[in-house]
Parts: structure tokens; C-alpha cells; sequence
């Protein structure tokens, strides 16, 4: 295997220095190998050191770490033993790289053709001429729309899933003999993941180039990938190819991940001395940012005729993707954005619009989680601070009471107690999460409104939340709205789910609507964007396929929102007349033109 | 298509800027507004002042009639401004001769001495800025980063004066009085500035070779400075090519902050080397209480600053993608 | 408290310990200087102006030959002192202001934003020129012009910093609990903005000393018999022609004091190098 290998690494090691000088290792003992042509991915949680063993292929580390000690070898080239020229003649050359972050890695002030054909004319590869006519052909077999114009363009002026495959085409322009590819779909919708990871499988992987592909996401690998290195913390947990690692993992860490990927079905029996009565009810509200209009509308709407309604205990699942509105819906209930019109009430009561005019009761009542527990936490304040606010606020709770108060919260929210005086700077991703989730419980609130409260975790940690959420909810009643960008979980989770489109309710109903199809055409490309955990998935979905012909649309405000994409749309109607909404026959509502029998089947 | 602008980029920035121009137009008017205030509340009286204690309350008031002196306070703004704006700012109580005339000798010592020191001061600093942006964390940033820390803090007549004692008491090489009159020939004229000079550089390099590296600096950790390291990019192309058109908005930002210093901020520079010009005459005004005269120099001042805060804000429009392409 | 101010102190770089050292001397001299001079501050007791140090006279004499090192312990008093009340009285007043935008609303915001755009555009020095000019220059009124000249500077810091941590997701989670204005720019957005605050105050202070000397060097800042560092050049400029000790002195008394503040802001952990 060593003698034809194309690719090989050998126990590395890379350190880092902190803060106090010491050094340490960040990952160590590293070692696999790959034939010209595979595929290898590198699967990890964050900080299990999978981008840093990437970017060791391109002979990098990051500032403040070094790589000290193994062997890298692609091809004939020694990465240890070459100088930065060396390096730097290999990068964007033989070996070429593509980053996570597209938005971020294109320089903001040049036009994407200058930087896509860069690393062809810092190496002298070619003329600049033939550069551009490469990077051309390369635009239209990534399927990017305009092949011939989109280089003249800047990179604001596209979106991330366009400015990712950009990249592919950045990458690809030497013709690489190794592609490293890092978390390159990470930041995109899942939508959007399934058009570039096709962009990507149909380019880089079929002209040939051995790749690395860097992903904490095993069903997005299992598409694309050869052999799998799982990591933590910097070490090997398991290596191997890619079928055995998917379908009979020997490690038990392998075996979290794939548990934690698939989220359990967290039943919620509502509870029976409840009074069935809703306990937030939004009416036709709409809602945006900037001045309201003539027509009622906010300059910049975000929120088109929102109507919902929350039981008591229940758990309202709104799943977007980013951009949709469904963060504006939770900021609407809590007071921070007053709607343009409509009405939201709390147990039958219409709430204030804004914040101004709300009872200290009507604060108490309704509770805002927030996605991202490092900004959502006052790095000011301690552990037993941040929960004694709201207990002397709301309920005058202090001294010895609110103490005891505060060690029950840990309790309930199974936090060590002695956290208390920890500022929550030293706390961990899902301890600050845990804290958060504390702080509206401190309040005794009747809704909880969670935007996002796992997407900023890794899938254990996240998973574990989600099992505390379900537990909190059995034993306390507490309503929720459940914000998530992710369907198998709010699948997961939630009693009724609300599919939100571009600020337009797309499709409402219960849980067991969603299992099964017909859906309406949007939830079902959000269904089918979710990669499975197996090989040869990408090929069988018929999410985000072209979507067919149409005529120009008319300008009639109320147009279904989701034309542009939809893939049952028909000429003549979606694009004159705007849809009704109506029930389906398995219990959901949608606003779609299409009854049951137009619609997708599975 | 995504992002696809509607309007077009060059008419944004346009606008943009039209905008930002009528914005320092109401600054400038909101200053003369302020500046009149201030000098409004002037104890005493000026026309009792310029007559001295013997004078009769007769003679004092024709004087005030006179100095316009007797009617509103609006009214008199409104004269001020309108003189300003014709180029009259009104009579030099002291020299007893138009403003207009005081300064037009003085100004264009000023903008001289300003020029000259703008054309040492900012390529020394740009080359520092960036060389020392560039040895990030070296031996060479670090020895920079103290020298310039120190350039900053240090009073302008502690440089002045050593600048004095080393080349023109023990060297004798310059004349420690920079004297600027018609009749001399370059060559003197530049000896006598030459200190003058060397002193204000000093304190502008140093703030513009810092923010320079600041701006330098905060753009070399963005992904996209990694992403063309990745791509082989050698590292001098990387600055000039990747960094600059970024940086560029804030580097001529901290330009025009430190040349707007070059005018009123010469004041001790001047009066040390008795180098006639704007900012020495204000100090006069002051010690003199000559309030025409000072209401003028300050609205100069102002002028000029908000003149090279617009051109910062310009470029920083025209740099951006955002509002220049298409 | 104290045992952790020391560790604080030994954990910064060499050019910070340099400068907290400068710092902690000239704020001993400002207290005891005085008593440390060796003779009466107005006191005529060289043979000859514009001597060159000796024993008697480490610092020489002056142009009245008066004892340089004297005039300059008590000068020191009002360069320190001046500087560090009125740098006080700017951030107290800038920051108050800054909070009340913050968290006041664009009603607020804007006019006393604009206000502040308008005072930042006038050259701190010229401003302050122009305020002597009108007020005069008593020792209370240079105080306040110098705090008055700054406060602009210190408003559009602090309003960027609390404009920005008031967007913060926990200052959302605190409007949408039901505190108040006073309790989310108190205990929810001022105590994130310390360190920032604490640096630019150092700078402040720096900017001010430079201006009240600066002041005093023209003649325009604190007047006879009261003495700053700034006046003692000024009175001794006519020795500049032969290289005066008298001269040099309190200029490169400033020199410390200033560079050393700026040299321990520049050390302060979580501060971005170089700005």
C-alpha cells in the first residue's frame, strides 16, 4: 500500500502554544495514506483537529501552531523538508485548497474572474487569456448561471452556494493533483448543499484529482468519500473505508456520532390537566423593518400573514432556511419587533405591540432563548448572577431564598453547582447553553421561545440539549416554539410544525403530517435536501433539480414566493395568479396551487 | 441571479457622495454656529476694550454702533456668516486692518509648511506602516511599535528644542529661526523650514505609520489573506494586491486625521521657530482677544479639516466594491 | 486586590513595566513633590541663571536663577493633577453620554451624535483656543475647557462601544425580561466596556497633558506665579539659544510622564496592538 500510495501522512504531530508559553499538541500520532484518485475524509467534532491536519497537506499551520514532528508526502514532493518558497510553488499548484467559508475567503475588492485565475498566473501556468477561457468552461461544468459574465462580478454580488463552487473553480483551475477540501458546505442551507455537493462530485472528484474532504458531517461524506479517518481531540479513533466505518463502526465514538446524527423521535405526551385553550395565538401578522408604507407594508418585509396558534405545554416547530423570517417570529412574540399589523395574544389577551406597555406578568410569562449562548450571556456576570436577576425581578426572590432557588436551577438543568460563581467566559459550548436554557426557566415562564438552540453545538452536545428540553417540558408544561433551520429535528421534536418560506407560511400541521408525502413543493425539497447516511444518495434525490420552464411573471404582490425554485410549478398559473391555501388530505395546510395529486409523490 | 444590484453602483456612490458633501456643509455651518456662540460669551465688552478705561460712554457707544456691536445677536450671525462666505470675516480689532488681509499673509505660509511636511511625512510613514505590519510580532515591529508609541506621546517643544540644540546650536548647520519673506531664494527659505518641518513629521509620522499598521494589520487576519497563501501567493503580492484595496479606505482615512493636524495643531511648532503663520496668529488673537480675527482662523481650521475628512470619506466610497461596481 | 494588581503588573511586557514604573513615579511626585523640593519654589538662589547641573542644583538654575529641580516637583503637582481630573471629567461626562444614546433610542442618538460629529470637527486645539479665548484661563476654567475639548473624543468611543454591545443577544434577552434603560446600560453594557474605557482614558489623559502644557507653553495655559511643567519651558525659552538644562528639563519631564502612560496602555491585556 505505502509504494503506490499517492498521499501519505505519518504520525504528525502538530503543537500549539498558550497563552502561559507551554506548548502542546493539538493533534498527534497522525497517519493514513491515499491512492492517486481517492477520496479521504477527515470526520470530527470542532476542535478534534480535522481542519489543522487539512491544511498540514498544504504545508500551513495556522498562526501560533507547528507542525513538529511526522512525515507529509504528496507525490514526490516532502512538504517538511520544503521552504516557504517550495510551499508556496506546490499551493494553488499541485495542491490546492478550499476553504469553509467562501463569503470570507474571496478578497471583497476584486472581481471573482482576478482571483479565480490567480494561482494559474502567479505560477506561470498559462497566459491570462487562456486562464479566463479555463476558468469559463470551469463556471459552466460547476453549473453556475452566466458562465461567460459571472467573473466580471464581485464577490457581494453573489450568493454563498455560487461563491462556494467559485472556489471549486479557483481550486481546480491548475488541474490539482490534490484537492483539500474544508467543510466547503458547511455554511450553506441544506438546500443549497445538495446543488454544490453535486457541483462538487461531478467536477473535482470524476477529472481525477485525489482529495481530502473535511467535514463533521457523515452523511454529507458518506456521499463522497473512499475512506473515512474519524478524530477526536486531535487523535485517530477510527480509519476505514468508507462502507465499514458507515455501516459496522468498531469504535463507540464512531457510534455516537451516527446516534447523534439521527435524532430520536423525543415524544412530549401533552399533559391532560391542561385547559386545551391556545396559549399564543398570532392573527395575520405582518411584520419587516423600515417605514410602514401606504399599503400597510414595512419597507423591507420580512413576515407576510403570519397566523399560528401555541397550546398550553405544546411545541410549535418553525423551520426556515436562514433568511426565511422564522428568528423575526420569536423577536415579534417577545416585544423587540412590534408587527406593522395583526395582533398576537397571550392567553386569549392581546400583547402589546412593542416592549413599551407590557406588564412585568406579560415579560415573565413569555421567555426568548437565544441561538448563540456566548453572546446571549453576559460575559460581565457570574453563573449564579445571570439567574438570580430574574428570580429577585420577577418573583422578588433574594439573599438565602434566591440562592436556594438558583441550586435547584442547576440542579434541574444538571449543572454542577459549584459553576455558580464562574464567569460564564469558563463555561463550555453546552454548559453556557445549559445556562441559558436556566435563565428563562428562572423566570417560570409559560413559552419558551428557542431560536436555534442547538445549531451552534456539535451534534452530542446538541443532542444531549434537545433530550433535557424534551424532559424539561414533560415535567414543568412549559409551551415552546422551536426555531431550527433543521427538519429532522423539528420532525423530531415537535407537536405541529410551521414551514416558513421567504416570510409566507408554506405549510402548517401536526408532526404526523410531515412523515408522510405529499409535501407541499418547498418542504419537500427541504426533506429531500437531507443527506442520508449512505452511498449513492445524491444520485437518487430529486431535490434541487432544475426546476421546469416558465413564462415571466406578473406583478401581483401575492405570487407564490417559492416560484423561482419550485419543481411541480406550471406555466399560466403559478406565475399569474397567486395560490390558495388549502388542506391536503393527510391532515396539513398548505398554499400551493396544487392539491394532493399535483404535488411531488414520494 | 443573487445580489444583482438594481440601481446602478456608480450612481449609489454618487449619491453617496453628494450626500456626504451636504453633510459637511451643515457641519461647517453648525461650527460657525457654535464658534459665534462662544465667542459671544466674551466677557466685558469690545468696543469698551479696543477704547480702553478713559473712554466716554459716548465714544464707547459709537464705536459699538459702529462694530455693529448694538444690534441682536442673530443679526450680527447673520452678518458674520454672510462676510465670511464674501470673503470679508470683518475688521482686525489689533491690526486695526481687514481680516482678509492678515490671513492672506499667513495662509499661505501655512499650507506651505503643511505641503512640505505632508510630502517627508507620508511616505515615511506609509513604508513603516506597512513594513512593520508585515514583521507582525518581529524584532523590527516591536522596536517600531515603541519608537512610534513614544513619537506620539512626546510634546511637540521637546522636539522642537532638541531639534534646535543639535543642529543649530552644536552642529550650526540650520538657523534656529525660521524667518519666511518674499526676498529670500529657495534654497534659504528650505534651510530656514527645515526644522520646523522635521519637528511636525515626527509626530505626523508616527500617528500615520500606526494606524497605517493598524489598518494593515486588521485586514492580515482575514480568511481571505490565508486563502491566497494557500494559493502560492508570494507575500509582498499578497499586500499590495489582496491587502491594499482593502486597507486603503482606512489608511487614507488616518492621512487626512493627521494632516488636519499639520494646520492648527503647527501652533507650538510655529511659535517656536516664529514662523509666520495661520496658527501663531491665532495664538495672538487669543492673547489679544481679537475675536474677528480668531472666529476666522478657527472657521480656516475647521474648513480644513472637514475638507480632508470629506476626501477620506470619498475614497472610502469609491473603494468599496459594494458602490463601485457596474 | 492588591496581590492581584501585582501579579497583573508583573504579567506585562517590558515596555509596559517601563511605563507603569514612569507612571507610578510622576504620580508620587504630583503628591509629594513639594515636600521633596529643596528650596522655596519662588526663591532666587543661584549665582547665575541658566546654570548647568551641580551639587547644589541638580537640575541647574533658572532665568531668574531660580532651582530648576524645585520649580519642577511642584510643577508636576499641575500638569498630573489638571490632567488627570479633567481626562476624569470627560470620560465620566462622555461615557454618561454615550450610555444615555445607546440606550435612548434614535430620538436620543441622533441629535446628540450629530452634536458631537459637529464638536469632533473642530481641531481640539483650535477649539480649546477659542474657549480661552472667551473664558480665560483660571486654574478651574483650563480644567474645564481641557475635560470640555475631550469630551467629544471620549462620547464617540464609548456610543461605538455600547451601540454595539447593545445589540448584544443578552441586552435583547434583558429588554425582553422588562429592565429598564438604567439597568441594561448600567449593569448589562457598562461593565463590558471597562477595559476599553480604562485605555482610553489613559489616552485621553495623555492628549490632555499635551494640551494643557501646550497651552501653557504659548502663555495661554496656567499663569504666574502658578507653574506647569508647560510654563517652565516657556519661561525659560530665552535659554534655548545655548542648550539650557532649564529647558530640557520639564520637556523631558513631560516626555515621561506622557510616553510612559502610552507605553502601559499599549501593554493593557485585550487591547489590539497598535492603534
Amino acid at each position: 500500500m505505502t509504494a503506490m500510495a499517492h498521499v501519505e501522512v505519518n504520525n504528525l504531530t502538530v503543537t500549539a502554544r498558550n497563552a502561559a508559553g507551554e506548548t502542546f499538541p493539538i493533534v498527534s500520532g497522525i497517519d493514513f495514506a491515499l491512492k492517486r484518485g481517492e477520496v479521504l475524509a477527515l470526520i470530527g467534532e470542532s476542535g478534534s483537529g480535522k481542519t489543522t491536519i487539512a491544511l498540514t497537506l498544504l504545508g500551513h499551520a495556522r498562526p501560533g501552531a507547528t507542525i513538529a514532528a511526522g512525515s507529509i508526502r504528496v507525490g514526490d514532493a516532502d512538504l517538511r523538508a520544503l521552504d516557504a518558497k517550495g510551499l508556496a510553488h506546490l499551493r494553488g499548484n499541485r495542491i490546492a485548497y478550499i476553504a469553509q467559508s467562501a463569503a470570507a475567503a474571496f478578497n471583497p475588492s476584486r472581481t471573482i474572474m482576478d482571483q479565480v485565475v490567480e494561482p494559474a498566473l502567479v505560477h506561470g501556468l498559462m497566459s491570462r487569456a487562456t486562464a479566463e477561457a479555463k476558468a469559463v468552461e470551469l463556471f459552466g461544468a460547476l453549473a453556475l448561471p452566466f458562465p461567460d459574465t459571472i467573473g466580471a462580478r464581485y464577490p457581494h454580488q453573489l450568493s454563498g452556494g455560487q461563491l462556494q463552487r467559485l472556489m471549486a473553480a479557483m481550486a481546480l483551475i491548475t488541474d490539482p493533483e490534490l484537492v483539500i477540501l474544508d467543510e466547503p458546505t458547511t455554511a450553506l442551507d441544506v438546500t443549497t448543499q445538495i446543488e454544490v455537493l453535486r457541483a462538487f462530485k461531478a467536477v473535482v472528484l470524476e477529472r481525477g484529482a485525489t482529495a481530502i474532504y473535511v467535514s463533521h458531517d457523515l452523511a454529507v461524506v458518506a456521499q463522497m468519500a473512499d475512506q473515512i479517518v474519524v478524530l477526536n481531540q486531535g487523535r485517530i479513533r477510527e480509519a476505514g473505508a468508507a462502507a465499514q466505518i458507515l455501516h459496522s463502526p468498531a469504535d463507540d465514538y464512531t457510534r455516537t456520532l451516527m446516534a447523534a446524527a439521527r435524532p430520536a423521535i423525543r415524544p412530549t405526551p401533552r399533559q391532560a390537566d391542561l385547559p386545551a385553550a391556545p396559549l399564543l395565538e398570532i392573527r395575520g401578522v405582518t411584520a419587516g423593518y423600515g417605514r410602514i408604507g401606504k399599503d400597510g407594508q414595512p419597507r423591507v418585509p420580512v413576515l407576510r400573514d403570519i397566523n399560528l396558534t401555541i397550546e398550553r405545554g405544546a411545541t410549535l416547530g418553525v423551520i426556515g432556511e436562514s433568511g426565511s423570517g422564522k428568528s423575526t417570529i420569536a423577536r415579534l412574540v417577545a416585544g423587540l419587533l412590534p408587527p406593522a399589523s395583526g395582533q398576537v395574544l397571550l392567553d386569549g389577551e392581546p400583547l402589546p405591540p412593542g416592549l413599551a406597555g407590557r406588564s412585568r406578568e406579560q415579560f415573565r410569562r413569555v421567555q426568548l432563548v437565544f441561538q448563540n449562548a456566548d453572546t446571549a450571556l453576559n460575559p460581565a456576570h457570574s453563573v449564579g448572577r445571570i439567574l438570580e436577576r430574574p428570580l429577585a425581578f420577577y418573583h422578588g426572590l433574594t439573599g438565602n431564598a434566591a440562592h436556594m432557588r438558583v441550586l435547584e436551577l442547576m440542579d434541574l438543568i444538571r449543572l454542577p453547582r459549584n459553576l455558580i460563581d464562574r464567569n460564564v467566559g469558563g463555561l463550555s459550548g453546552g454548559q453556557k447553553q445549559r445556562v441559558n436554557l436556566a435563565r428563562a426557566l428562572a423566570a417560570d415562564p409559560q413559552l419558551i421561545l428557542c431560536d436555534e438552540v442547538t445549531s451552534a453545538l456539535d451534534t452530542v452536545v446538541g443532542a444531549a440539549i434537545l433530550d433535557l428540553m424534551a424532559e424539561l417540558r414533560r415535567e414543568l408544561g412549559i409551551a415552546t416554539m422551536f426555531i431550527s433551520h433543521d427538519i429532522s429535528t423539528v420532525r423530531a421534536i415537535c407537536d405541529d410544525i410551521l414551514v416558513l418560506y421567504s416570510g409566507t407560511m408554506v405549510e402548517t400541521g401536526p408532526r404526523a403530517a410531515f412523515q408522510t408525502s405529499p409535501f407541499h413543493p418547498y418542504t419537500d425539497l427541504l426533506i429531500g435536501s437531507v443527506p442520508e447516511m449512505r452511498a449513492g444518495w445524491l444520485e437518487e434525490s430529486h431535490a434541487g433539480r432544475a426546476p421546469p420552464p416558465v413564462g415571466a411573471a406578473s406583478d401581483h404582490p401575492d405570487l407564490c414566493r417559492f416560484l423561482p425554485r419550485c419543481a411541480v410549478r406550471v406555466d399560466g398559473l403559478c406565475n399569474i395568479t397567486p395560490p390558495p391555501r388549502h388542506p391536503l388530505a393527510k391532515g396539513s395546510r398548505i398554499l400551493c396551487h396544487h392539491g394532493d395529486e399535483g404535488l411531488i409523490p414520494s | 441571479m443573487a445580489g444583482a444590484p438594481s440601481t446602478s453602483g456608480a450612481k449609489t456612490a454618487l449619491i453617496l457622495t453628494a450626500k456626504r458633501f451636504a453633510s459637511s456643509l451643515l457641519t461647517l455651518f453648525l461650527v460657525s454656529l457654535t464658534i459665534f456662540v462662544i465667542a459671544q460669551l466674551l466677557p466685558g465688552d469690545a468696543a469698551q476694550e479696543a477704547l480702553g478705561q478713559s473712554a466716554t460712554p459716548q465714544q464707547v457707544a459709537a464705536l459699538r454702533h459702529e462694530m455693529g456691536l448694538d444690534q441682536p445677536a442673530p443679526v450680527r450671525y447673520v452678518n458674520w456668516l454672510t462676510g465670511m462666505l464674501s470673503g470679508d470675516p470683518g475688521q482686525s480689532l489689533v491690526a486695526n486692518m481687514p481680516v482678509a488681509d492678515v490671513i492672506s499673509t499667513r495662509l499661505p505660509n501655512s499650507l506651505l509648511l503643511a505641503a512640505l511636511t505632508a510630502l517627508v511625512a507620508v511616505p515615511a510613514a506609509l513604508a513603516i506602516g506597512i513594513g512593520s505590519a508585515m514583521n507582525r510580532g518581529g524584532r523590527i515591529d516591536r522596536a517600531l511599535n515603541i519608537a512610534t508609541l513614544s513619537m506620539v506621546a512626546v510634546p511637540e517643544f521637546l522636539v522642537a528644542t532638541l531639534a534646535v540644540l543639535i543642529f543649530s546650536v552644536k552642529l550650526r548647520w540650520l538657523p534656529s529661526i525660521a524667518l519666511a519673506s518674499q526676498d529670500m531664494d529657495w534654497s534659504d527659505y528650505l534651510r530656514g523650514v527645515a526644522m520646523p518641518v522635521l519637528s511636525l513629521s515626527i509626530v505626523v509620522i508616527a500617528q500615520m505609520a500606526r494606524m497605517t499598521r493598524a489598518a494593515v494589520i486588521d485586514q492580515m487576519d482575514r480568511p481571505y489573506v490565508e486563502m491566497a497563501l494557500l494559493k502560492g501567493v508570494a507575500p509582498v503580492r499578497i499586500v499590495m494586491k489582496h491587502i491594499m484595496p482593502n486597507a486603503i479606505a482606512p489608511i487614507v482615512n488616518a492621512m487626512a486625521l493627521s494632516l488636519s493636524y499639520l494646520l492648527g495643531g503647527a501652533v507650538i511648532v510655529e511659535t517656536i521657530f516664529n514662523y509666520p503663520g495661520l496658527a501663531s496668529l491665532m495664538v495672538n488673537a487669543v492673547t489679544s482677544r481679537d475675536m474677528p480675527l480668531l472666529q476666522a482662523c478657527a472657521m480656516i481650521f475647521c474648513a480644513a479639516y472637514l475638507i480632508l475628512m470629506l476626501i477620506a470619506d470619498v475614497t472610502a466610497i469609491l473603494a468599496n466594491p459594494r458602490l463601485r461596481a457596474q | 486586590m492588591i496581590a492581584g494588581a501585582f501579579h497583573r503588573a508583573m504579567a506585562l511586557s517590558v515596555s509596559g513595566k517601563i511605563g507603569l514604573a514612569l507612571m507610578l513615579f510622576w504620580l508620587l511626585i504630583a503628591l509629594f513633590g513639594p515636600m521633596l523640593a529643596p528650596y522655596p519654589v519662588g526663591a532666587f538662589v543661584a549665582y547665575d541663571v541658566f546654570d548647568g547641573s551641580s551639587a547644589a542644583h541638580w537640575l541647574g538654575s533658572d532665568y531668574l536663577g531660580r532651582d530648576v529641580l524645585s520649580r519642577l516637583l511642584s510643577g508636576a503637582r499641575y500638569t498630573v493633577g489638571l490632567a488627570a481630573a479633567a481626562a476624569m471629567l470627560a470620560s465620566a461626562a462622555g461615557t454618561a453620554l454615550a450610555l444615555t444614546a445607546a440606550v435612548g433610542g434614535p430620538k436620543i442618538d441622533e441629535p446628540l451624535s450629530r452634536f458631537m460629529d459637529m464638536l469632533i470637527s473642530i481641531p481640539s486645539k483650535i477649539f480649546s483656543l477659542v474657549l480661552v479665548a472667551a473664558f480665560g484661563s483660571s486654574l478651574p476654567l483650563l480644567l474645564l475647557i481641557a475635560a470640555i475639548t475631550y469630551v467629544p473624543g471620549n462620547y464617540r468611543i464609548a456610543r461605538a462601544l455600547a451601540v454595539n454591545l447593545a445589540q448584544m443577544d443578552y441586552v435583547q434577552v434583558a429588554k425582553t425580561r422588562g429592565e429598564g434603560r438604567f439597568h441594561i446600560a448600567t449593569a448589562e453594557i457598562l461593565p463590558n466596556m471597562i477595559h476599553p474605557l480604562l485605555a482610553d482614558f489613559g489616552l485621553r489623559f495623555v492628549f490632555i497633558v499635551l494640551l494643557l502644557s501646550g497651552l501653557s507653553f504659548l502663555g495661554l495655559g496656567v499663569q504666574p506665579p502658578d507653574a506647569d511643567l508647560g510654563s517652565l519651558v516657556r519661561e525659560n525659552i530665552s535659554g534655548l539659544g545655548e542648550g539650557a538644562l532649564a529647558i530640557i528639563a520639564p520637556a523631558v519631564a513631560i516626555a515621561t510622564l506622557t510616553v510612559g502612560v502610552n507605553l502601559l496602555i499599549d501593554a493593557l491585556p485585550g487591547r489590539s496592538k497598535g492603534r
